[in-house]
């Protein structure tokens, strides 16, 4: 069954359509790609699925609810996590803080037990201590527990808001251009890492890429966008093949 | 800090022998300490910009003056100076909220704007009202005020800020300065952490403004203004924002500088301000942040 569709999806900034009559969904388990040139509407998609923008037009439900409008706490509470095209890690706390933070929507204490440290609050951080380490060693990324996370050599922070993003326990991961300045070995441990991910945490991942090979490679289904409108949809071998999408985007070899 | 109490406790009981000068000069910086500690919350942990603490300040004074003027006086003293000063805690904690809650949608220097110019209404609004002594201020205030109580806030303020912050709710308040858009999409609803440093932020001023006028026996708006809101912020930006122990040691710095300085008569405090323009310029990140790379202090 879908997990997320968005139905007839229209986001206008003032005249400009950035992303026009959108239908599209994303099923369970499912890892989908979502590309198309420069400017396309990409990222505006995210943001709006995010909550960062309110849909001009259409619907946006996610396992059965409307999203639509909601802010964007309340929609990672319903299960979507994202990342970001530019890195936006909390920059100045600690890469297991990073993580600890994202715990946030699972604390069953605040600010006012934080104040008398009593023996629930107490546990209550150390296990949340226990499953942010647990899952930085898992991604390797635990020999940096206390490094500013902005120190970080780059591919690590690209790691880092992965492992963030999935300690919120999303059910939909969406993913924007992890792969973006990443060396060809980079992007080879990328794609195990996203099929890692995908299949240890059973997550859906909607993911915007310019990289062909990856995409190509772990996507069992893409969506081609241009100006804001969806010019193709299918499987890697079909979308490589369609003439719209080799004009708009690929290009001739 | 019960220890930490204790020992006020005992300073206190030894404070007949302190020399008048010194005490004042104690007093000052222990209200000092409470107002930037609870201001670095604000400003230094959570990176909303406010302008307006001498404003929460003034709402706390004016509020526990009245209170312990009226109030019936069969309880004894302890008892209703503590009932006073909570009382204006809890008054500017309201008028953090009234302010926070709508204007916490601006960002950097928008929301410092508003916050100054709340800070400014209060003072002209307290300046008309007869029954609080108008633009004469309010006199005959009881002088309740002794280290025990300063101190005493002093430390539960620090102890509250710093619990708060090192927490994993607390992390938030960081996250929420580092990036907002992000904070958002961990499932953290960055208002409501807002107004949670506004809150508690206020009730430490409204507090410090409790024990400045039971000390300086008379209030007038004049004390409440914009220089007293700038002098606060930087204290916090030359401890380094976010970082309690550098803004308590900025909080007895600066106030003990110009006392210093007082041999150099009117050229006080141009020196004052030649010393904060060298601090800023040599350590923008705060004179007691030494983990943190140097960044803009002022990301307003």
């Amino acid at each position: 069954m879908s997990l997320l569709e968005l139905d007839n999806c229209t986001v206008r900034f003032g005249g400009l359509t950035a992303v026009s009559c959108l239908s599209m969904r994303v099923d369970e388990n499912e890892l989908v790609g979502l590309i198309g040139p420069n400017g396309a509407g990409k990222t505006t998609v995210f943001n709006v699925i995010t909550g960062v923008y309110r849909p001009t037009e259409g619907a946006i439900t996610y396992a059965g609810t409307s999203i639509a409008g909601k802010r964007s706490y309340e929609i990672t509470g319903h299960g979507i996590a994202r990342t970001f095209q530019n890195i936006r890690l909390f920059g100045s706390l600690s890469v297991f803080d990073n993580v600890r933070v994202a715990f946030h929507l699972r604390l069953e204490h605040d600010a006012r037990h934080s104040l008398w440290r009593g023996r629930a609050f107490r546990q209550e951080e150390k296990d949340v201590e226990a499953q942010a380490m647990e899952m930085l060693e898992i991604f390797h990324l635990g020999k940096f527990r206390d490094a500013p996370s902005r120190s970080l050599p780059y591919g690590d922070q690209r790691r880092l808001e992965i492992v963030r993003a999935l300690a919120t326990r999303p059910k939909l991961l969406l993913l924007d251009e992890p792969a973006a300045g990443m060396n060809p070995t980079e992007k080879v441990e990328l794609m195990s890492l996203i099929r890692f991910v995908e299949e240890k945490y059973k997550v859906s991942v909607l993911l915007v890429e310019h990289d062909m090979q990856v995409v190509m490679n772990i996507c069992r289904r893409i969506i081609v966008l241009d100006y804001g409108v969806k010019i193709a949809e299918g499987a890697p071998e079909e979308v490589r093949a369609d003439p719209k999408v080799i004009q708009a985007y690929l290009g001739q070899d | 800090m019960i220890a930490a109490l204790a020992v006020v406790l005992v300073a206190q009981l030894f404070s007949r022998h302190i020399n008048g000068y010194y005490y004042d000069v104690m007093i000052k910086i222990g209200i000092n300490i409470i107002l930037a500690v609870s201001l670095n919350l604000i400003n230094g942990y959570t990176g909303q910009f406010s302008l307006g603490h001498a404003g929460f300040m003034s709402v706390g004074a004016y509020t526990a003056a009245a209170f312990t003027m009226h109030a019936g006086s069969s309880a004894p003293p302890m008892v209703l100076f503590f009932a006073a000063l909570i009382l204006g805690g809890l008054a500017a904690a309201l008028a953090g909220a009234l302010v926070g809650a709508p204007s916490l949608r601006l960002k950097g220097d928008y929301l410092a704007i508003v916050t100054l110019g709340f800070g400014e209404i209060i003072r002209v609004i307290v300046r008309n009202i007869d029954s609080l002594g108008g633009a004469l201020g309010l006199n005959g205030i009881p002088p309740y005020t002794n280290l025990f109580w300063v101190y005493g806030m002093a430390i539960i303020c620090a102890y509250v800020v710093l619990t708060m912050v090192h927490s994993s709710y607390g992390r938030g308040f960081l996250a929420v300065r580092d990036d907002e858009v992000a904070a958002e999409a961990m499932g953290l609803n960055t208002t409501r952490y807002k107004i949670v440093a506004f809150v508690v932020g206020s009730f430490f001023a409204g507090i410090a403004g409790g024990l400045y006028g039971h000390y300086t026996l008379s209030i007038d708006p004049k004390g409440f203004d914009f220089n007293r809101s700038i002098e606060i912020v930087v204290m916090v930006i030359v401890g380094g924002m976010g970082n309690t122990a550098g803004v308590v040691a900025a909080a007895i710095i600066l106030t003990l500088l110009p006392e210093w300085l007082r041999p150099l008569a009117q050229y006080r405090m141009v020196l004052y301000s030649f010393l904060l323009i060298v601090i800023m310029l040599t350590r923008p990140q705060g004179l007691f942040s030494w983990r943190r790379s140097a960044k803009p202090a002022l990301r307003a």
